[in-house]
């Protein structure tokens, strides 16, 4: 085109930047709409979801909940304090177990390993593999590993904790190798460089920089840890014990598996105490969450 | 140049062994006529304190850098030039065995520091860095505060001391003090990318080196802030021996005593480049009368 044909042409247009087809308009709203649809639908679910867990389990939401016991024939005295028990109880052992072994494959994975061996390549492999595998097969395993067979624990508070450990560590795991490699290099260099051994490395610059990714990551691994039902049930769980845990080889039950106890039942009274249990059970996975995401926000380390 | 003002005092910490004689003395017989002359046997240049020889560097099996032979001086700034990919960078890491930190990266030759090869079996490479101090392109403190910064090394290092005055006197060698002595509890990310550098040659200088390595200090700070670091390193070289890498020909024509010219030796084809250190020289002869032909290009400016 010559300098005289877009002379020419710029003259036969009112405007350079044309507008907006009608067609471009019609697609834009077309896709707002398909989202907000899409978002709608997720938030009516919930709603719907929540609301008849809180009409249902409301009436039956009171200090009797959390100072009576459970029971199979008498739902007007039933509470749950033997399962909010054993949930905490399992959250404390499985933390005990989950925190340093975690961390310490974190670190090992993130620092040590030569990924070019095929060993540590397999590893990583079967830990990412780990993380979907489903929780009844941790059930199972349980069951013959810990439960029965080697180890022999029986159906007690310990086993629980080492099998929520198993099901949860690969998470653990993968969250904290994400946190250590967010650390800059620059930074363990800038330590070594000053004669810093790799463990004082480590330990001094790499980990205080990634501990809140880590704890983060910690904290959504055990409210997954103690909503978990089928393992639980898996490896014997007692079912409405009307005594609480009382140590490590104490048979237990757990908010979830009273859950699912109480709503197989057919008295809709004990439905109701199942929908109470629900409430007192996501108050607690909503504390846990609630205090993640403020450790993220206010300690996460910006780089 | 700088070298004029600086006072003939004998060395303090001179030590027995040093491997000085015939490795000194080639640079000792090139001092340029615009240098004033000093008095060869009491001058710090006279010493070596990196006796370089035939070093190379590989990496996967792969030579990235061969055949370095240079002394380098005690208590002199020795700037290394050259264009990308030259391997100074890897040569100024091989000096405080910061390779030793990436996967199939190999030294062979040796590196005499006070007697000892650098890379004999027995040296422990963790205290190679504690006597042998390194500066990053990026400033790269640490993500604690100011006084944390500083009294992390000394720490590590097992320093006797009020820890206090270590790192006021850490960060006045830094002529960083006065800048942040009321806001030592503060953290420092939030100081600007000059005081960070500072800070971290501050840190580095804590654990009281014998060398301080700079690769690069200056490349991402702004003009003002690289004439406090020339400044600085101007201030501290009666106490140090420094090397610095440096893309920018003017800082090393400031600041240095000896300048290295590296360059690309692509005769064995553009996949492997290899470095090679073309001429090491008093740095006023280097930028006025080089030897090497292709220094003279570099220098000028007609390649690289």
């Amino acid at each position: 085109m010559t300098g005289a044909q877009i002379a020419a042409k710029a003259a036969t247009q009112t405007t350079v930047i044309s507008r907006r087809s009608k067609k471009d308009s019609r697609r834009e709203t077309g896709f707002a709409l398909i989202m907000w649809g899409a978002l709608a639908f997720i938030c009516l679910a919930i709603a719907v979801l929540l609301l008849t867990i809180v009409i249902d389990g409301l009436p039956r939401f009171s200090m009797d909940l959390f100072t009576n016991q459970p029971s199979k024939v008498n739902p007007e005295t039933s509470g749950i304090q033997s399962a909010i028990l054993g949930t905490l109880y399992l959250m404390v052992l499985t933390a005990a177990f989950v925190i340093p072994i975690g961390i310490a494959t974190a670190i090992y994975l993130e620092e040590y390993a030569d990924s070019t061996k095929w060993f540590n390549r397999f590893i990583e492999l079967n830990i990412q593999n780990l993380a979907s595998v489903p929780s009844v097969v941790y059930g199972l395993l349980g069951l013959a590993f810990i439960v029965r067979g080697p180890l022999s624990l029986g159906p007690t508070l310990l086993a629980g904790g080492i099998t929520l450990t198993l099901l949860v560590l690969p998470v653990v795991i993968i969250v904290g190798r994400e946190a250590i490699r967010a650390v800059p290099p620059s930074i363990s260099e800038g330590a070594l460089a000053l004669g810093a051994t790799k463990w004082q490395t480590i330990w001094r610059q790499v980990l205080p920089g990634s501990i809140a990714g880590i704890a983060t990551g910690i904290i959504l691994a055990l409210s997954r840890a103690i909503g978990e039902t089928a393992p639980l049930i898996v490896i014997g769980a007692a079912v409405s014990p009307r005594f609480n845990p009382d140590g490590l080889g104490s048979a237990f039950t757990a908010m979830p598996v009273q859950i699912f106890a109480y709503s197989k039942d057919a008295d809709p009274q004990f439905l109701e105490l199942a929908s109470a249990t629900i409430l007192v059970l996501m108050g607690l996975l909503l504390l846990m969450n609630s205090i993640a995401i403020y450790l993220r926000n206010r300690f996460e380390q910006k780089w | 140049m700088p070298d004029t003002t600086r006072t003939a005092e004998s060395d303090p910490t001179k030590t027995m062994d040093e491997p000085t004689g015939s490795t000194s003395s080639s640079s000792a017989h090139e001092v340029s006529p615009h240098l004033e002359p000093k008095p060869a046997s009491e001058t710090p240049s006279t010493e070596t304190i990196f006796d370089c020889r035939n070093v190379d560097v590989l990496y996967s099996g792969k030579l990235a850098v061969a055949e370095v032979t240079a002394p380098l001086m005690k208590r002199e700034i020795t700037a290394l030039i050259g264009p990308s990919g030259c391997g100074k960078s890897t040569f100024l890491r091989c000096l405080n065995r910061m390779n030793d930190l990436i996967p199939g990266a190999e030294v062979r030759g040796e590196i005499i520091y006070h007697g000892q090869d650098l890379y004999a079996k027995d040296v422990d490479p963790v205290q190679v860095r504690k006597h042998i101090g390194m500066v990053f392109q990026k400033p790269n403190p640490f993500p604690k505060s100011i006084y944390e910064n500083i009294a992390f090394g000394p720490r590590i290092v097992g320093m006797k001391g009020d820890m206090d005055e270590i790192v006021e006197n850490a960060l006045k060698r830094a002529s960083l003090w006065d800048d942040v002595k009321d806001r030592l509890k503060d953290n420092a990310f939030g100081m600007s990318g000059g005081q960070q550098q500072r800070l971290c040659i501050a840190r580095a200088l804590a654990v009281e080196p014998d060398v301080l390595l700079m690769d690069e200090p200056c490349s991402a700070l702004d003009p003002i802030s690289t004439n406090r670091i020339e400044d600085l390193m101007l201030e501290i070289k009666e106490q140090y021996s420094i090397v610095i890498v440096t893309h920018n020909m003017q800082q090393a024509a400031r600041v240095s005593d000896k300048t290295a010219f590296f360059t690309v030796d692509l005769s064995a084809g553009e996949s492997n480049r290899v470095g090679r250190l073309v001429e090491h020289d008093v740095t006023e002869k280097i930028f006025t009368q080089p030897e090497d032909k292709r220094t003279e290009e570099y220098v000028t400016g007609k390649f690289g």
